[in-house]
């Protein structure tokens, strides 16, 4: 295998992890596909975007590169302002549609149709707001650096790795380690019996949102930090997303990022074999396949 | 608190759907370190009740109180901190969570400084779940799960624990080392409610007995007056006919 190839595929796989994490604790706490999840990528990419050029105007210093990077510290800063303002989107996406729909017991396709509503008002509103043409946080061109082996790597690009494996090491400690991530596995299994062990499971469904949220504003800065900002950039990562997330197992954070990786790897190997037009594909087969031959994924138990 | 009643219930009426109540209007009392069993035959409506008091059902009429807390509209997950812990009758434990985990997720909402103390507490009761504490919780027998509910419950030392029939699918010999913890926990001072089909079982640890028939309380007195009254148990206790012709 092309050692080059295995690095653009986990660079492009690190994305689709984290895209996929936010999809599989959504799904197996909500009970529902949320085919929104990929707007609530493009929207914090967005929000990033727009946090960063008015950080950059009003304090100029921000916008200048940090060390080897393309970026100054005005997107770092815009990144995390992205997180919580996706969080309070994708609140108030639910207090108005999905929580009200809960509320009357909705059925599964309702909620899933719910959610292409949603997707396409939340893109719409993006092409509203940002306008279709595509969008940098900066115009810094970088040379990509060797790593030896054949191997050759951009720093944002390096940045981008270390911040996927750092942020889904946190949120598995935060479900294996922490009470809420205790209650969030509970509410997962048992909502009833959670119920009656005292969580308040709308709390932990509020807290799912923002963190799903949350993880999606850092897959869209960092998609947008690697290849361009468009209103539909949530949309053509939606397939690979669902694949990683059954691929690797509903509910399991460390399945979701190795299945993405898996995915990103095996879209560069295609690109490299087939030519680039059968990309998207590769996701496709991926999840027909897991679904027919092992469909808890690598890590779920079969019901 | 009015003459150490821990529980009690006026007037409640409970339904899954509003104009369809299952519990019409029980008048219910239970005091502290009392075992009170609740009988009747099926669908009469037993588990509707405690699960309504539990919150898991919505109140249609009626008050529960619990201590000197009205907590008709107290929802579920506060119960728990008003004393009520309710052990359901399946999938009372969390499958995929470890014994450990269990045990903590119930700990949680005590200070952090009690949470460990409460937790050795209940390994102390059940040292067989000391021993598989990390052992993911859906691996266990079904009296060994049923232990691990009834100790999760207990985790936060409650006033009143009510149980929706706890030797439901469990052999004859779990059966009775249940009932022989129910007796020991009643005893520490916990009021306790049971739900229970069987009938022998439950009259034989319970202090009181309350028979409830569509919906409503026919009978109610105590466990051994109940046990020995042939038409009780002819009627709603499915004794034998030929028996209470026998007695009477």
């Amino acid at each position: 295998m092309n050692p080059q190839g295995l690095m653009d595929g986990l660079i492009a796989g690190a994305t689709i992890g984290l895209g996929a994490v936010g999809i599989t604790l959504t799904y197996s706490i909500l009970r529902f596909s949320n085919f929104a999840h990929g707007e609530l990528i493009s929207w914090g990419a967005y929000f990033a975007l727009a946090v960063s050029a008015l950080l950059g105007a009003a304090f100029g210093f921000l916008s200048a590169p940090i060390g080897p990077f393309s970026f100054g510290w005005a997107l770092p800063i815009a990144a995390i302002v992205a997180v919580l303002l996706n969080g309070g989107l994708a609140l108030l996406v639910d207090a108005l549609l999905f929580g009200r729909l809960r509320a009357r017991n909705s059925t599964v396709i309702i909620m899933v149709m719910a959610s292409f509503g949603a997707a396409l008002t939340l893109r719409n509103l993006l092409e509203f707001t940002f306008t279709g043409k595509p969008q940098y946080y900066t115009n810094a061109l970088q040379i990509a650096i060797k790593l030896g082996g054949g191997i050759r790597a951009t720093p944002d690009q390096l940045l981008s790795l270390l911040v996927a494996a750092v942020v889904v090491l946190g949120v598995h400690l935060l479900l294996t380690r922490t009470p809420i991530g205790r209650s969030m596995r509970a509410v997962s299994e048992n909502p009833p019996l959670a119920d009656l062990s005292g969580v308040n499971v709308r709390q932990v469904v509020r807290i799912v949102w923002v963190l799903g949220a949350g993880l999606a504003a850092v897959a869209g800065v960092m998609a947008g930090l690697l290849i361009q900002i468009r209103p539909e950039m949530g949309l053509d990562l939606l397939l690979p997303l669902f694949a990683a997330a059954i691929l690797g197992g509903i509910g399991s954070v460390p399945g979701a990022m190795l299945a993405g990786l898996i995915i990103g790897i095996s879209e560069a190997l295609a690109v490299a074999a087939v030519g680039a037009q059968w990309r998207a594909g590769v996701s496709f087969v991926i999840l027909v396949a897991v679904l027919l031959v092992r469909p808890q994924g690598l890590f779920g138990r079969p019901e | 608190m009015t003459d150490g009643i821990v529980l009690s219930t006026s007037g409640l009426v409970a339904g899954y759907e509003i104009g369809l109540a299952i519990v019409r209007g029980v008048d219910f009392e239970l005091r502290a370190g009392e075992l009170v069993t609740i009988l009747g035959p099926n669908g009469a409506g037993k588990s509707t009740f405690v699960k309504a008091i539990a919150g898991l059902v919505p109140i249609h009429a009626g008050k529960v109180t619990l201590g000197d807390t009205d907590a008709t509209a107290v929802p579920a997950h506060e119960k728990i901190r008003h004393g009520l812990a309710f052990v359901p009758q399946t999938e009372n434990v969390f499958a995929t969570l470890s014994i450990a985990d269990n045990l903590r997720l119930a700990a949680d909402i005590l200070p952090k400084n009690a949470r460990a103390g409460r937790i050795d507490r209940v390994y102390g009761m059940f040292p067989d779940l000391s021993d598989r504490a990390g052992r993911r919780a859906g691996a266990l027998s079904g009296g060994q799960r049923q232990m691990l509910a009834i100790a999760r419950a207990l985790i936060v030392e409650p006033t009143v624990l009510i149980l929706d029939e706890p030797s439901a699918g469990l052999s004859p010999k779990i059966v009775g080392e249940v009932f022989w913890r129910l007796d020991e926990i009643k005893r520490s001072g916990v009021a306790i409610v049971l739900v229970e089909q069987n009938v022998k079982a439950a009259l034989a640890v319970a202090d009181r007995a309350v028979i409830l028939v569509e919906g409503q309380v026919r009978h109610e007195g105590t466990a051994k007056g109940l046990a020995e009254d042939p038409l009780v148990a002819e009627l709603y206790l499915g004794a034998r006919r030929e028996r209470v012709a026998a007695t009477a």
